[in-house]
């Protein structure tokens, strides 16, 4: 077997907000019929969530379900359990017209950790970050700076940022600059 | 800056999150089309000054087609729609006539 690492290996950008490469995660992509009962059953029952809604993601510890595209989620399950999972798949959704893929290895997981967390983002990616108009269950794929990611709100504090492993140090790099620069106060609360 | 709603994801998405892609609602000229017709349909395009229809694809995003019309003058979206379709929808030409009454595109009024 070989000894599968994360793209950045656990780095870590300490400061007043976070940046943590979240190690190895497993992620399946499924394209079909999203209306499709027996589709919603197999991603509910691996990941312990309820099927999001367009543009929402149901995540919770290491098993998630994110909306991608009308007829795309992506799975978050624990690494190791990737391949059985892509099995369980197979079987449930013999004969179906679909797609799942193991892209665990293709991405890289950054978690942005801290009060001003939103700002860190906000100042990357062309999208409008309020408290009133994005917040914990929301998921958006967008750019940050140059690169295409995709985030959600683990809590009020905590963004999780999928993107390409490729590009797994360009965006690490970018958050913790934009980390660093500190917040903007854009967003407090008046 | 352009702002387009996604009619799939359901979301305004910014100019840079979208991919322009031309002109809406060409009519393939393929084999056994006379000259004239394919050579409009390759190379001849609107350009007006005003009510335009164009395609955008949600590149960063869901990665899907749409449509919008908008005013190239003065950068007003109409609506967005789906790309599903072979002619804007009747809401969105109500609602251009509504801000632009008398307005014509290609074969659209
Ligand atoms: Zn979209």
């Amino acid at each position: 077997m070989s000894n599968a690492v994360s793209a950045l290996q656990g780095k870590v950008a300490p400061g007043e907000v976070t940046i943590r490469e979240a190690g190895l995660r497993g992620m399946i992509t499924l394209r079909g019929d999203l209306s499709d009962k027996q589709i919603r059953r197999v991603c509910t029952d691996m990941t312990d969530q309820k099927f999001p809604e367009a543009g929402k993601a149901h995540c919770e510890g290491d098993k998630g379900i994110c909306w991608m595209s009308p007829d795309e989620v992506l799975l978050l399950v624990p690494y190791a359990e990737v391949n059985d999972h892509l099995t369980r798949i197979a079987v449930a959704l013999k004969g179906k017209h679909y797609l799942a893929e193991n892209v665990s290895d293709a991405r890289a997981l950054l978690y942005v950790e801290g009060e001003f967390a939103r700002e860190v983002m906000a100042k990357l990616a062309p999208v409008n970050l309020h408290p009133d108009t994005f917040g914990p269950g929301d998921f958006r794929r967008t750019r940050l700076g140059q690169v295409a990611a995709a985030f959600w709100m683990r809590d009020e504090d905590t963004f999780a940022v999928i993107c390409f492993r490729s590009v797994a140090g360009y965006a690490f790099d970018l958050l913790a600059a934009s980390a660093k620069a500190g917040a903007v106060g854009h967003f407090v609360e008046g | 800056m352009l702002i387009l709603h996604c009619p799939y994801c359901g979301m305004d998405v910014d100019e840079t999150d979208l991919h322009a892609g031309g002109q809406a609602h060409l009519k393939r000229e393929g084999p056994g089309s006379s000259d004239e017709d394919f050579e409009d349909y390759l190379f001849l395009r609107e350009n007006p000054k005003g009510v335009h229809f164009e395609r955008w694809r949600h590149v960063y995003g869901c990665g899907k087609w749409f449509h919008a019309a908008r005013c190239t003058n003065t950068l007003e979206v109409f609506g967005t729609y789906p790309a599903q379709t072979l002619e804007p929808p009747q809401e969105i030409r109500d609602k251009i006539s509504g801000k632009r009454p008398g307005w014509s595109w290609g074969m659209f009024k």
